[in-house]
C-alpha cells in the first residue's frame, strides 16, 4: 500500500472539497442539493469505515442511527430553536447512546450473526418508528416543523410562513450563484456548513487510523483469538469503533434534517443500510480516502442517472439514421432513469471482481504503473551512461 | 513452591477421558517439558491453562492465584503467555505492528481508550519492538506484512510478541513444529538465550526429542490423558512406561 503524507492528503482532501462546487459543475453535479448529500453521506461513510475498515464487523443497521440523528434533530428545531447546532449535538448524544445499546449486545457474536443481529434490531427500530412510536416520529408521515412549534429560543415567527435552519443566522438555503465560463456556479450554505463538518469529520478519522487504538481495531479484523490471548480485551475496542461509527451516522442524520428539516421512517430501511456498506465497498474498505469516493459515485449516480429519460437519449443520439438511433436508446434505456440503480449494481459487480480493494486498489494500481514506468524509465536513462 | 500448580484437573469429550487426573508443579525459572505420543491430551491441557477451555474438575494455580474461570485475556494479564502449534500472528500487518500490539498490551493493559495519540509518537513503545525483534534477528524484516514471512519466520515473530510481554510464565506447543534442522537449532538457542537473560518460566509440548533434551530441566509424560512419568531428562529415557507408551507393548 501506497504510504501517504498525512498532511498533504488532509490539505489536498480540504481543497478538493471546499471548491466542490467549481470541480462538480462541468459534471452537471453542481447544484446545492446534491453537493450536499455529497458532504453528508461522505460523513456517513468516513464513520461506518471507522468500524467496516477497521475492525471488519459488517454491520446492516447504521441506517437506524441516520434515521436517530434525524428524528433527534426535528425536535430540537420544534422544541427549541432552528439553529442547527443543538440538533447536532443531541443527534450525536441519542445515536451514541443508541449505538452503544445496540452494540452491547448485537457484539455478542461475530461475522454474519454480527450482521443479521444489526439488520434485525435496525429493522425493529424502522417498524418501531414507523408505528408504536407514532407520538416521537410522526409515523408514516413523518416527522416535520410546524408554525405552531414552540421554538422557545427563538424570537417570535410573525411572518407567517415556516422558519429556515440557519447557523447564528446564516440560512442554509442561501445560495450565492454566479456564471463563471459558461458554468453556473452555485456556493451554498449548507454546503458549506456540511464540507467543513466532513472535513472535521476526515480528520478525526485520520486520527483513529494512526492511533494505538486504530492498530488494536486492524489487530481485531485480522486476528482476534491472538488478541485475546496477548491481554486485549476486544470487546471495549469493537464496541467503541461501533458506538463511534453509530456518532458519525446520528451527524450525518443530523444534517440531512438540517438540509431539509424533515425526518422519515424510511430512512431507516435496510435498503438504506445497505447502500451505506455498499459506499464503502465500492470506494476500498479500510482505506481513508475510498469510503468518501464510494459514497460520492453512489449519489452521483441515484442523482444524474436517474435523471436520464428516453428525450435525453434521443438528443444523444441524434446523429445517427433512425433506425439506429431508435436502436440504441432501447439498448440504454433500462439503465438509465427509473433503472439507473442496475447500472450502478453492474458496475459494482465489476469493481468487486476486478479491483476488490475498491476504487482505492483502483488508484493504487494506476499509480503504481505510473511510479514503474518512471523508475523503468530513470533506470533506462542511466544504462547508457554506465 | 512452584509458579503454576495444577490439580486433579479432568476434561472430558463426550465419553473420550482427554486428561485424566493430571497434577503438575512447574518451578520457577525452569523448562518443564510435556512430551507424549499424538492425542495424549497435551494441547487440551494447554488449552485449559489458557481459558481456551473449561476443564470439568481441579484446580490451576499461577503464582498462587486461581486461574480457572478467568477470561483468556485476563490470564494473559496475570503474565501466561502462548506459542501456539500453527503460528498465530496478525498477518495483514507489519511485523514490527505485530510486535507493538503485544508492548502495548503489556503498557496499558486490556483497553486504553487511546484514539488521539500517533502510534508514531509512541517512542518507548517503539524502541522495545524495535529492540526485541533484534534479539529474534529480524530487524530486516521490519516493514514487510506478516503474511509473507517463511513459515519459520512466523514462528520467530510469535515468539517475539509473546516474549515483549515480558511473560512470567510463556508456554509454547510444538515451537520447532515443520523447522528445519538449522531453524530448529535457532529456536533452541533462543529459548536457552532467554531463558539465561530473563529468567522466564517454560512449559514446552515438544516432539523433537532433541529440542526437549537440550531445553528441558523437568519432563512430564502425558498418554491417554494422563501423567504416567515425571522426572529429569536423563531418568525419564530410560524409563520403561515411557518406552511402552511410545512403542507400544513390543515386549509382551
Amino acid at each position: 500500500m501506497l504510504k501517504y503524507n498525512d498532511k498533504v492528503l488532509m490539505i489536498v482532501f480540504a481543497i478538493l472539497v471546499l471548491t466542490g462546487p467549481v470541480i462538480l459543475a462541468p459534471f452537471g453535479a453542481g447544484y446545492p442539493d446534491l453537493l450536499q448529500r455529497f458532504a453528508i453521506f461522505g460523513i456517513l461513510a468516513v464513520g461506518y469505515n471507522i468500524l467496516f475498515g477497521l475492525t471488519g464487523y459488517l454491520s446492516f443497521g447504521h441506517a437506524a442511527f441516520l434515521g436517530v440523528g434525524s428524528y433527534s434533530t426535528v425536535w430540537m428545531f420544534k422544541l427549541l430553536t432552528m439553529n442547527i447546532i443543538p440538533g447536532m449535538i443531541l443527534a450525536i448524544i441519542m445515536s451514541g447512546l443508541f449505538a452503544l445499546l445496540i452494540g452491547f449486545i448485537t457484539l455478542r457474536r461475530s461475522g454474519i450473526y454480527f450482521s443479521i443481529l444489526t439488520l434485525a434490531f435496525a429493522q425493529m427500530s424502522y417498524s418501531l418508528a414507523y408505528s408504536v412510536l407514532t407520538p416521537i416520529t410522526n409515523g408514516e408521515t413523518g416527522l416535520q416543523i410546524r408554525l405552531a412549534d414552540a421554538r422557545i429560543l427563538d424570537p417570535k415567527n410573525e411572518s407567517g410562513s415556516l422558519p429556515s435552519t440557519n447557523l447564528f443566522g446564516f440560512e442554509m438555503n442561501d445560495t450565492w450563484r454566479t456564471t463563471f465560463m459558461g458554468m453556473d456556479l452555485q456556493f451554498n450554505v449548507g454546503f458549506y456548513v456540511c464540507a467543513v463538518i466532513l472535513i472535521a469529520a476526515f480528520y478525526v478519522s485520520i486520527r483513529i487510523f494512526r492511533s494505538p487504538f486504530g492498530l488494536m481495531l486492524r489487530a481485531v479484523k485480522t486476528n482476534q483469538n491472538r488478541l485475546m490471548y496477548t491481554g486485549i480485551n476486544t470487546k471495549p475496542y469493537t464496541l467503541a469503533a461501533f458506538v463511534i461509527s453509530g456518532m458519525y451516522a446520528g451527524l450525518a442524520g443530523a444534517l440531512l434534517a438540517s438540509m431539509d428539516p424533515l425526518a422519515g421512517a424510511e430512512r431507516m430501511q435496510w435498503t438504506e443500510s445497505g447502500s451505506i456498506v455498499l459506499m464503502v465497498i465500492l470506494g476500498g474498505a479500510g482505506t481513508l480516502l475510498g469510503p468518501v469516493l464510494g459514497a460520492g459515485v453512489i449519489k452521483y449516480f441515484e442523482a444524474i442517472f436517474s435523471r436520464i429519460n428516453d428525450n435525453v437519449l434521443h438528443g444523444w443520439f441524434d446523429f445517427l439514421p433512425g433506425f439506429l438511433e431508435t436502436f440504441m436508446v432501447w439498448i440504454i434505456h433500462p439503465f438509465v432513469g427509473k433503472g439507473w440503480s442496475l447500472t450502478l449494481g453492474a458496475v459494482f459487480m465489476i469493481i468487486v471482481i476486478f479491483l476488490p480493494g475498491g476504487l482505492m486498489e483502483g488508484a493504487n494500481r494506476i499509480n503504481k504503473r505510473f511510479g514503474k514506468q518512471k523508475r523503468g524509465s530513470a533506470d533506462n536513462a542511466k544504462a547508457p551512461a554506465e | 513452591m512452584g509458579i503454576l500448580e495444577v490439580q486433579n484437573v479432568n476434561k472430558h469429550f463426550g465419553g473420550l477421558h482427554a486428561l485424566n487426573n493430571v497434577n503438575l508443579d512447574v518451578i520457577e525459572g525452569s523448562v518443564h517439558a510435556i512430551i507424549g505420543p499424538n492425542g495424549a491430551g497435551k494441547s487440551t491441557f494447554l488449552n485449559c491453562l489458557i481459558g481456551k477451555l473449561a476443564p470439568d474438575t481441579g484446580s490451576v494455580m499461577f503464582q498462587g492465584k486461581p486461574v480457572l474461570g478467568k477470561k483468556p485475556h485476563e490470564i494473559n494479564q496475570l503474565g501466561i503467555s502462548r506459542v501456539f502449534q500453527t503460528p498465530e500472528i496478525f498477518s495483514d500487518l507489519t511485523v514490527f505492528e505485530n510486535v507493538m500490539i503485544p508492548c502495548f498490551a503489556h503498557r496499558d493493559g486490556s483497553f486504553m481508550m487511546n484514539a488521539w495519540k500517533k502510534v508514531k509518537c509512541e517512542t518507548d513503545i517503539r524502541e522495545q519492538a524495535e529492540q526485541m525483534l533484534l534479539d529474534v534477528n529480524m530487524q530486516d524484516k521490519l516493514h514487510m506484512e506478516a503474511a509473507s514471512l517463511s513459515r519459520g519466520d512466523k514462528r520467530r515473530l510469535e515468539m517475539a510478541m509473546c516474549l515483549s510481554q515480558n511473560p512470567k510464565l510463556l508456554l509454547l506447543d510444538e515451537p520447532t513444529a515443520g523447522m528445519a534442522r538449522a531453524d530448529t537449532n535457532a529456536t533452541i538457542d533462543l529459548l536457552k538465550h532467554i531463558g539465561e537473560t530473563r529468567g522466564i518460566t517454560k512449559v514446552i509440548i515438544e516432539h523433537d526429542m532433541h529440542v526437549v533434551f537440550s531445553l528441558a530441566d523437568t519432563i512430564s509424560v502425558l498418554a491417554q490423558g494422563a501423567i504416567i512419568a515425571e522426572g529429569l531428562p536423563d531418568d525419564i529415557k530410560g524409563h520403561p512406561k515411557v518406552r511402552e507408551a511410545y512403542l507400544g507393548e513390543a515386549e509382551v
